[in-house]
């Protein structure tokens, strides 16, 4: 794997809202081409982690290296000194806290774990908007259709996407008319089409029953040998994740417990501690 | 794709074609009734409805389409009437204009201009300070839209309504008076009445003309912003800005757009306003004027520019034409000055709004367009004959 280019890491970062810290200390690396999963009991901070590294959040204390730049970074400070509660206090001393549309510029795109579709918006322009990002007109040469040619190569590629995801026979309907597993499809080609090299799905899976589950699991591996994409993912369906991730971190109170391939997750003792729990006279 | 191309091509130029006809028969109108004739409302319903319209689609740009509920359209439209009449009081009346104060600016656009290109020169001149008081307007949005623009929702409603109320008090502000006049009224200046076009021995009088000209361009050129790209990430905002500003849209920048743009039309159909009143004043621009007009959007329904057009020369012509009548005695030829007397138009009226607004949650519109719904219809019509055609052709047949 280390002759792979590293794509995204994460250094130490420690996100703290108030007293409750959400995120502790995580340092985790993806490399070019991998699928990777990140899991964890409910209210690990997975959701947090992503929010971190998107730029909804602006981790307290911590660094983020995405294709070799550094994208954010953040130290304790102001009010957030004295309360701090994490590690690695005084590592820092830069504050980088871009937004996320300025992330997603450089080529990072996300869904989300409760699906946000433009609700008024057919699934064509859903994926057409996603496009606005990558226009070189401006708001004159848009306002006065001076940018024609633009705007019909990106048409094209949105049909071209909607193909690729299977969506096109459904291209002008409103996109919550659609069902659940479709939605979840037009989120992801939304994505894409904000022309990323990292793909960040949280819990693609949630609410999808097997058959849909396993559509799934062809359908995200697809995406990854067609872009040539790398993948971070949330997941609950351990058969999803088992399945197609090459490496998994596992959070547990927001820490990092565990991390290696499935095999080694699935037989690590710590993992199953988090997600079964521990007898009581076991502990010690 | 291509069939789309051609078919959409095709409703463009429908369109352009029935807003020419409409501009032509307002033209003609213009010279054809007289201020004495019964009719004449009409042409004071089209002169208000198109400043209210412009003012309500500029609004319906940013509540409607960007989804950001401000409510100071009243205070930019005051900025682009005083721009306006300050620009183009011409310098002969401007000390009686200027009665109690020394007035500071001492030029009139048009009148510069006339003196050194003719009758064109007017024309110009009253162009320039249309724009300029839509880019002062504009300008002032830009500044209070830095801190402004970070509240959501009933925040921003509330902040954006006290800038209005605000910059009205400093228009009345007796030290500003040398530029503002204080609390008097601005009047004299470039108005429709005067707008004529003398073509050899005729004068094609062009007062209804002029306010529906600015109003069809502006909205016109709203229709663009909103259809391009730029519109479509306002869209995506409205409906989910989470989900936007992750797709890479930048909300600061796009809502600073949307609402330097809105505002800008709003200076630009407080221009007109100026202009159909033939004064400016302060006092008129009360919060009550965003309440209309957030009311004529809400009628003709939030996110359709063709709603906001037909709620608001439906609202103009309500209250300046049609109930009347419930005011002065006499409606519908029914003569009851007991019932029918001062005030009554607006208790109907009342009722009326609360009746759309009852049966019609969505507005008028809806956010459908006006062109696609006519489109819709025709296609339905057409129907309807090709079946009969059909049907007949097969009774030859038989």
């Amino acid at each position: 794997m280390s002759d792979r280019k590293n794509v995204l890491s994460v250094e130490n970062a420690t996100m703290q809202f108030g007293g409750v810290v959400a995120v502790n200390n995580l340092t985790m690396e993806i490399n070019e081409g991998e699928i990777v999963a990140l899991i964890g009991p409910n209210g690990a901070g997975k959701t947090t982690a992503f929010n971190v590294i998107t730029g909804v959040y602006a981790p307290t204390n911590g660094r983020v290296w995405f294709n070799g730049e550094k994208i954010v970074e953040n130290h304790p400070h102001g009010k957030m000194k004295k309360m701090y509660k994490g590690e690695c206090a005084d590592y820092y001393h830069e504050t980088i806290e871009p937004t996320p549309d300025k992330i997603t510029a450089r080529g990072m795109a996300r869904t989300f774990q409760n699906i946000r579709l433009w609700k008024s918006q057919t699934v064509f322009d859903n994926v057409l908007i996603a496009k606005h990002m990558r226009r070189s007109s401006n708001l004159f040469t848009a306002t006065f259709r001076l940018n024609k040619k633009e705007e019909l190569k990106q048409r094209e590629e949105v049909l071209e996407l909607l193909k690729i995801v299977g969506l096109e026979d459904v291209k002008d309907e409103l996109a919550t008319s659609l069902p659940y597993g479709k939605q979840r499809r037009l989120e992801i080609a939304r994505a894409l089409a904000t022309e990323p090299t990292l793909l960040l799905l949280d819990e693609p899976a949630a609410g999808m029953n097997p058959q849909e589950t396993l559509e799934l699991t062809a359908f995200i591996g697809e995406i990854r040998d067609k872009f040539n994409m790398t993948i971070l993912l949330i997941e609950h369906h351990m058969d999803l994740v088992m399945d197609i991730s090459d490496r998994i971190y596992v959070l547990d109170f927001g820490t990092l417990i565990a991390h290696g391939t499935p095999a080694e997750i699935q037989s690590n003792q710590r993992v199953i501690d988090a997600y079964l729990g521990v007898a009581e006279d076991a502990e010690d | 794709m291509l069939l789309e191309k051609k078919q959409n091509n095709r409703k463009n130029i429908i369109s352009l074609i029935a807003v020419a006809l409409f501009l032509v028969v307002v033209l003609i109108l213009d010279q054809v009734i007289l201020p004495t004739n019964k009719m004449s409302m009409l042409l004071t319903v089209l002169q208000k409805g198109s400043v209210y319209a412009l003012a309500a689609v500029s609004m319906n740009l940013l509540n409607g389409f960007t989804g950001l509920f401000s409510l100071g359209h009243a205070g930019f439209m005051l900025l682009g009437a005083y721009t306006y009449a300050i620009f183009t009081i011409p310098n002969a009346v401007r000390d009686t204009v200027y009665m109690y104060y020394d007035a500071a600016i001492r030029f009139s656009l048009p009148e510069v201009l006339r003196n050194s290109m003719g009758s064109l020169g007017t024309v110009l001149g009253v162009i320039i300070a249309v724009l300029l008081a839509g880019l002062v307007a504009a300008f002032f949005a830009w500044l209070i839209g830095l801190p402004v623009l970070k509240l959501k929702s009933d925040y921003l409603a509330i902040a954006t309504l006290g800038f209005a109320e605000i910059i009205r008090a400093v228009f009345q502000w007796g030290k500003l008076g040398p530029v503002t006049n204080g609390s008097n009224l601005l009047k004299s200046f470039e108005r429709i009445s005067t707008f004529k076009l003398t073509v050899g021995a005729t004068t094609i009088k062009l007062s209804t003309f002029v306010p529906v000209l600015i109003a069809v361009v502006c909205i016109a050129l709203i229709v663009l912003l909103v259809n391009s790209t730029y519109g479509r990430a306002f869209k995506s905002i409205r409906d989910d800005e989470v989900a936007a500003e992750a797709m890479g849209i930048n909300l600061a920048k796009h809502k600073m757009i949307s609402f330097v743009t809105s505002s800008f039309f709003a200076g630009v159909s407080g221009a007109t306003m100026a202009m159909v009143l033939g004064i400016a004043q302060a006092n008129n621009f009360k919060s009550n004027m965003t309440y209309e007009i957030l009311l004529m959007v809400v009628l003709g329904g939030i996110g359709s520019i063709s709603g906001s057009v037909i709620g608001s020369v439906l609202f103009v012509a309500a209250s300046e034409w049609w109930l009347r009548g419930l005011d002065s005695g006499v409606f519908l030829g029914i003569n009851a000055p007991g019932i029918f007397r001062n005030g009554f138009r607006l208790v109907v009226f009342s009722v009326i709004i609360m009746i759309v607004v009852l049966f019609f949650r969505k507005g008028i519109m809806g956010d459908r367009e006006l062109p696609e719904q006519l489109g819709k219809l025709w296609k339905k019509i057409r129907g309807l004959f090709a079946k009969k055609v059909k049907s007949e052709e097969v009774a030859d047949h038989e």
